[in-house]
């Protein structure tokens, strides 16, 4: 099919991807840590939070899975890759990828938002709105196109429902069979939300899904959903394609920080004298700087540094890849101090515990103390600020985006599409819809990750929850 | 105390030189001035000759740390590391890359800064903490519940959309008032309301809720259930007890960001078109003036260091309980 192609950021997010599971296998093991799991998934606005960050994450992840595609083969047969770097999921989405209009077109829309030209068969030329080339193009009258929409959901959402209702059937099967109770009744508790742990809100908000892929699946290669940008772009593609980069700005941006702000908390907090006071005045300096301004200045040094070694990239895409990860190590050196001060103050009072003190007495080592007995009873804080700085990164990348020292403006991102957008409003008529589409994924993701964040929030921190 | 502030603001000291050092290295040291100049000149198409005549001009044409040929003193002061660094300690911001006198632009861009910033302040806490209290007041009900959940969806809303829909709404759909600009005197009232508005809102969300958690992390205190045991109205218990003591994170809270309000928000700034420190800083951004990137650097750590101490000093002023030795 291709030659593989792997970018810093895929490899990067994939061994993220690793470590997660990891940690997974190891609450899994230890009771302690799988109690408040469990909690979390009790909850049922986390899991229905959970379903769709999942679908999110998939969305992400196979858009992290790149090739270049194969065009020809040579005659002593070698194969010939193109120069543009393609992923798993342009693959999937290839109709909304490949359905090129001239310029914006309103969601729906089978004719251009801008008057042209046209010559008339007979050789006159009209000044109208042209067809589209794409969308609707199967239509002889424009006229029957919500008939044409609305058959093409019913069959989508028909698809939806269909693929919903099997997973439904497979999952209660396989209670019913672990029970032992018949299918029927075993269908009815799931979906009831008579069950131990709150499925019934996973599943319903996965047939959401379901029937909204499905649409997007039939009605999307016939139409753009969400209308197309300055150059044509479907706006949907656009949006989905962004679910990658503030994913990417979301996760990696907690991951370079974590082994910095980890390691200097606790020894801060554990060795304190002179040591606490170097790393405290790392980070209050650090702290000092406005965030934005140190943004600001390494990108604007990262600008005249790819200015200057502009040879060295062999495409775009690769060029656009560093900037992002520059960016996210960036904002984490920006954002690692509070994580570093929370675990300093932890430690102080771990380390006064008996525990620790036997630990001492016995004459175990510094780094066995702190890797044995202290990291493990700090990694709740580090949790919990992982999920709550999620949504805050997720949205501070369109805001820096916007001030172009966010993502490199060829990268699909929504603070481009709302930067790219924000002057189309002065236009007649308004051109809302890639303002809307980014405004929207952006929103379902930050608020999914929020209410996911306090229900962990909840169930790790054991002082808030005995105070309520 | 006093003797407290003077050790923090000697502790300052080797903050701001840190600070400094970092700008210094960032902008120096990781990339030269020759590449400075070429990029502001324009790619790889650029005389030797030209560099070396931009460096003159911004007084770039100096060693970094130490200058062999000047006289005495001037080893140390005629160069980079004095003039453009060391400098900014006298608060003399020299002059911008593009030949400006930032010192003068910075006085006189903070006033609108603060005419927006105060009373999004000021109209932001009152606005919060009445709705905090009656979530407060009525917790554990669905008037709660829901305002809790109203909360969470408007922090989840991007911070641009406020500002993109308040300027299409009222701006635009409704002609109330102008999308942006700005006047002098009681004429720039008209350009602030909106700003203010949509500051005030976007800040509800996550305002509410944190203050919202400050009281009712004091209600369940022992002094509250005092209160109540001795058959104290629940709205007195709130207001005579909960409210004062809850005013104390909330308080010293405020205090902390009150230097930084001089430095303006960047996006509201830049969206309404209002001549403040943050669209000055947005613009000196994108046109690349490192000068004056260094000056509000440097100008932003000052004012966050004095947040820091006025806060210290604050808790001593409101909270009998804390002594500063």
């Amino acid at each position: 099919m291709g030659k593989p192609v792997f970018l810093l950021t895929d490899i990067l997010i994939f061994v993220l991807v690793g470590l997660t599971l990891l940690f997974a296998w190891y609450a899994h093991r230890h009771e302690h840590l799988r109690a408040p799991w469990r909690r979390v998934v009790q909850s049922r606005t986390a899991l229905g939070a959970l379903v769709v960050l999942g679908f999110y994450v998939v969305v992400g992840l196979l858009d992290s899975v790149h090739y270049q595609p194969r065009i020809d083969t040579r005659a002593n047969g070698d194969a010939i890759y193109s120069g543009e770097v393609r992923s798993l999921f342009d693959w999937i989405a290839g109709p909304l990828r490949a359905n090129q209009e001239k310029t914006y077109s309103a969601p729906f829309a089978v004719h251009l938002y801008a008057k042209e030209n046209i010559e008339q068969p007979d050789g006159s030329v009209v000044r109208d709105y042209p067809r589209l080339d794409h969308a609707g193009a199967h239509l002889a009258n424009p006229d029957d196109r919500w008939a044409d929409v609305a058959q093409h959901a019913e069959r989508g959402l028909a698809w939806g429902l269909l693929v919903w209702a099997v997973g439904v059937l497979l999952l209660a099967a396989v209670r019913a069979r672990l029970r032992r109770t018949a299918l029927a009744e075993s269908v009815g508790t799931l979906l009831r939300g008579r069950t131990h742990y709150p499925w019934h809100v996973a599943l319903w908000t996965l047939l959401v899904m379901c029937l909204l892929i499905g649409l997007i699946a039939t009605v999307g290669s016939h139409y753009h959903i969400l209308g197309t940008d300055k150059v044509g772009e479907d706006v949907l593609y656009q949006a989905l394609k962004s679910v990658r980069t503030g994913l990417m700005i979301g996760t990696l941006t907690t991951m370079v920080m974590l082994p910095a702000a980890i390691l200097l908390g606790l020894m801060a907090g554990y060795f304190k004298g002179w040591v606490d006071d170097v790393i405290q005045y790392i980070y209050t300096t650090l702290n000092a700087i406005p965030g934005v301004l140190l943004i600001a200045a390494a990108i604007l040094m990262l600008h005249i540094y790819l200015s200057n070694n502009a040879d060295e990239f062999t495409s775009v895409t690769e060029r656009a890849d560093l900037r992002l990860l520059f960016l996210c190590l960036i904002l984490g050196i920006t954002s690692w101090t509070g994580l570093c001060r929370l675990l300093r103050g932890e430690t102080f009072k771990l380390r006064e515990l008996e525990y620790v003190q036997a630990a001492h007495s016995m004459g175990v080592r510094h780094f066995n103390t702190l890797l044995r007995h202290i990291l493990p009873n700090v990694l709740h804080i580090v949790l919990i600020t992982v999920v709550i700085d999620f949504s805050g990164l997720v949205l501070a990348e369109a805001v820096l985006s916007y001030i172009n020292i966010g993502v490199d403006p060829s990268m699909d991102s929504w603070g481009n599409m709302i930067n790219g957008a924000r002057l189309e409003l002065a236009r007649e008529p308004v051109v809302w819809w890639s303002l809307a589409a980014a405004f929207v994924f952006m929103f379902t993701l930050v608020l999914a990750a929020n209410l996911f964040a306090d229900v962990v929030r909840d169930a790790f921190d054991p002082r808030l929850r005995n105070s309520r | 105390m006093s003797a407290y502030v003077l050790r923090r603001l000697l502790y300052a000291i080797p903050i701001l030189l840190g600070v400094n050092l970092l700008t210094f290295v960032l902008f120096f040291v990781v990339n030269s001035p020759d590449d400075m100049a070429r990029m502001h000149l324009g790619g790889k198409r650029v005389t030797d000759a030209a560099i070396e005549q931009w460096k003159v001009d911004h007084g770039y044409a100096l060693p970094l740390l130490f200058n062999a040929q000047a006289e005495g003193g001037d080893k140390l002061t005629e160069t980079i590391l004095y003039q453009k660094s060391l400098k900014l300690f006298q608060f003399q911001f020299g002059q911008s890359d593009s030949g400006r006198d930032i010192g003068y632009d910075i006085s006189q861009r903070m006033w609108p800064s603060l005419a927006i910033a105060i009373p999004t302040l000021l109209v932001g806490l009152l606005v919060n903490i009445t709705f905090a209290l009656l979530l407060a007041f009525f917790r554990a009900t669905y008037l709660d519940f829901w305002g809790v959940v109203i909360c969470v969806t408007m922090m989840s809303i991007s911070g641009l959309f406020y500002i993109i829909g308040g300027q299409y709404l009222v701006g635009k759909l409704l002609n109330l008032v102008p999308i942006s600009g700005y006047d002098t005197g009681w004429a720039s009232l008209k350009f602030l309301v909106l700003p203010v508005i949509v500051g005030v809102i976007g800040g509800i969300g996550a305002g509410t809720r944190w203050y919202r958690t400050l009281f009712l992390e004091e209600i369940n205190k022992d002094y509250v259930r005092t209160a109540r045991a001795k058959g104290l109205a629940e709205q007195w218990v709130l207001f005579g007890h909960v409210f004062k003591n809850a005013l104390i994170p909330i308080l010293t809270g405020v205090v902390v960001v009150l230097p930084l309000l001089f430095t303006g928000s960047l996006l509201t700034e830049s969206f309404f078109g209002i001549p403040g420190l943050g669209s000055y800083t947005i613009d000196a951004i994108n046109r690349q003036d490192f000068a004056i990137v260094r000056a509000m650097v440097f100008l932003g750590a000052v004012l966050y260091i004095l947040g820091l101490i006025l806060t210290d000093i604050s808790y001593t002023l409101v909270d009998p309980r804390v002594r500063l030795e």
